[in-house]
């Protein structure tokens, strides 16, 4: 059993709701879940199994309904909107499927919107050398492919040197060559950051690169994993 | 940290050329014509002003009738003659006098024609008048006793009928009598209301009263004071003069009106000052619809950026730094369309006065209070669409389209 400090979250009984005037729809089920410093997770599962939910609330975005969630010794379910902004501004860094880029500024000004932020930053420049793309610094999103803009998606989510680093299906929108690349940058930030990184995936074949699979189901986590071995991302294929 | 937003901000506007330029326009143009209003409105009052000066504070102008502005209205009354004229010359307080009368007619020479109006004047009309012969001379006592057919004409007269000789000399037909031009006078452009002022025939009053108009009438008579003689004394002596000659009774009103040319001014100044505050205040409904183009604009691009505030809000930008952002928006694009409007806006009041022969009178104030204004619309009206932006719920905005 890993030391007690050495874990970063902690969620019990997590439960979300989604009420509108007709429809009550549980989107997750009270999810038990704990995360280590450092450790990757990835998770799987179909559309609507209550993936990205969970992962919203676990980073600050949204709120459960019940259950809590403990990140660090701060209690988020107990948090009120600022204090969640705060959150999500020191400690957490976000990168989404599709790229959410701003078009008008540079990799490297895209960078610095949260180097200008956040408390402990790194140079955005050396952000954006961990992810590879120190020679793209100047160009702006419309003059770079779809994996470098994940890649410099992901160097402004590690920019303000985070605790937690969420991905929401990171690759989805690539194809294995540059997902590679992409997922190359993410376990490389993970080894040099130290940053505790859970990636949302519904591509299995990505499990591999893992330290622990989370597979969810109908708002439940229905099977855990430990990965005795982890592959390199150079080494999945899909 | 301001700096950096305005920065955004001004990246944001840049991307957008055209539609931060169609934006603009609203407000340039209310701006535009504001400043262009007042500037032209002052600069036609100071016109006013100085010809009111240049002419001399004692010149009265005695005309028949009263005007309508009080609760009797106008009024017609008989017309003076010159022995009303010549009884005026006798009193001491009055120096000169000038008593003319108008008559519509059609003047014909070199193969042209132009109807205009012909007022019979004496020869004091000129110094009373402001004046001066440029070539020929001014008609003498023995023109101004017999009624001669001679003429005096202005600028546009010889401009029309005689193209760029010169008209002493020179036979013209008025009406229809011949006569022939001894003078012309010196221009004086337009005056205070655009009217041609050059667009003039002086021929002697009995010229005009026996064989153009029929009758023994005199318009109008202008009457220099003496020169230590004051306004008010000069129309007292002047009004018990003609009360006595019209027979007027006691208590009963003037069916005449004297006004110094200061009156006169004060008349058209105010005149002026009415249209320039109704023009300025459509002027202002335009700017008015400036800002709520701002405000269209910036709401339909928070709501394109929808995607774009939902990333800074989930990085973990604070809602009031977005509202800022786009504050700051709003603001850049009114205080630039303020610059521009000023600019325009003095543009158009300089060829308005190189047009109207009127003082450029650019007033600080008013360009400060359209900078003010003009930032205000910016701020009043890009308040709500960035408050909208601040207020977008990340989740929501991440999944926009």
């Amino acid at each position: 059993m890993p030391a007690s400090s050495d874990i970063v979250f902690r969620a019990t009984g997590l439960t979300k709701v989604y009420r509108n005037a007709a429809l009550e729809v549980q989107a997750l089920r009270g999810i038990d879940f704990q995360a280590r410093k450092g450790e990757f997770i990835v998770i799987l599962g179909p559309s609507g199994s209550g993936k990205s939910t969970f992962l919203n609330i676990v980073g600050g975005l949204d709120r459960a309904s019940d259950g809590e969630v403990w990140f660090e010794d701060h209690q988020l379910t107990s948090l009120n909107e600022a204090q969640l902004t705060q959150y999500r501004r020191d400690h957490v860094g976000f990168v989404f499927q599709f790229y959410n880029l701003v078009p008008s500024l540079t990799a490297r000004e895209n960078v610095q919107l949260v180097t200008e932020i956040a408390r402990r930053p790194m140079q955005a420049d050396h952000a954006l050398a961990l992810v590879g793309l120190s020679d793209r610094a100047n160009h702006f999103p419309a003059q770079l492919s779809g994996g470098e803009q994940q890649r410099v998606a992901i160097a402004r989510a590690i920019a303000k040197n985070p605790e937690v680093l969420l991905c929401d299906e990171p690759t989805g929108a690539l194809d294995s060559a540059t997902g590679i690349k992409v997922l190359q940058a993410l376990t490389e930030v993970n080894r040099a950051v130290g940053a505790t990184t859970l990636v949302i995936t519904h591509n299995a074949a990505i499990r591999d690169i893992a330290d622990r699979v989370i597979r969810f189901a109908d708002g439940r986590i229905a099977e855990e994993t430990v990965n005795a071995t982890k592959k390199l991302p150079a080494e999945v294929a899909w | 940290m301001i700096w950096e937003t305005v920065r955004l901000a001004l990246l944001a506007l840049r991307r957008n050329k055209l539609r931060s330029a169609l934006t603009m326009l609203g407000i340039v143009i209310g701006v535009a014509a504001v400043i262009a209003m007042v500037t032209v409105g002052q600069g036609s009052s100071r016109s006013v002003t100085a010809s009111v000066a240049s002419l001399g504070t004692n010149v009265l102008s005695l005309r028949p009738g009263t005007h309508g502005f009080g609760p009797t209205g106008s009024r017609p009354a008989r017309a003076f003659t010159l022995r009303d004229a010549e009884a005026l010359a006798d009193l001491s307080v009055i120096a000169r006098v000038s008593p003319t009368v108008s008559s519509g007619q059609t003047v014909v020479a070199g193969g042209e024609n132009l109807g205009t109006s012909i007022t019979g004047a004496t020869s004091g009309y000129l110094e009373v008048g402001g004046w001066t012969i440029r070539s020929g001379r001014s008609f003498n006592s023995a023109e101004d006793r017999s009624g001669a057919s001679v003429c005096i004409i202005g600028e546009t007269i010889r401009q029309t009928l005689f193209r760029t000789t010169d008209p002493v000399g020179q036979q013209m037909r008025v009406g229809n009598i011949s006569c022939e031009v001894i003078g012309l006078l010196q221009a004086k452009g337009a005056g205070t209301f655009g009217q041609d002022q050059d667009d003039v025939v002086l021929m002697p009053i009995r010229t005009v009263q026996r064989r153009l108009a029929g009758n023994d009438d005199v318009g109008s008579i202008s009457l220099a004071l003496v020169s230590d003689v004051s306004a008010t004394r000069g129309a007292r002596e002047i009004e018990a003069l003609m009360r006595d000659r019209r027979r007027i009774a006691a208590g009963a009103e003037n069916d005449f009106s004297i006004m110094d040319r200061a009156q006169i001014a004060q008349v058209l100044t105010g005149i002026n000052s009415v249209l320039t505050g109704m023009l300025s205040s459509v002027a202002a409904v335009s700017l008015l619809v400036g800002g709520i183009g701002i405000m269209n604009i910036m709401l339909v691009s928070v709501t394109e950026r929808t995607r774009e505030i939902g990333i800074r809000l989930a990085i973990g930008a604070e809602g009031r730094q977005v509202l800022t952002q786009f504050l700051v928006e709003a603001v850049v694009l009114s205080l630039v369309g303020g610059i521009i409007g000023v600019i325009v806006g003095l543009g158009l009041a300089f060829a308005a006065s190189i047009f109207m022969a009127i003082p450029f009178a650019p007033q600080v104030y008013v360009v400060i209070l359209a900078f003010g204004f003009s930032a205000l619309i910016g701020v009043i009206f890009g308040y709500f669409p960035a408050r909208k932006a601040a207020r977008l719920d990340p989740i929501d905005a991440l999944r926009h389209e």
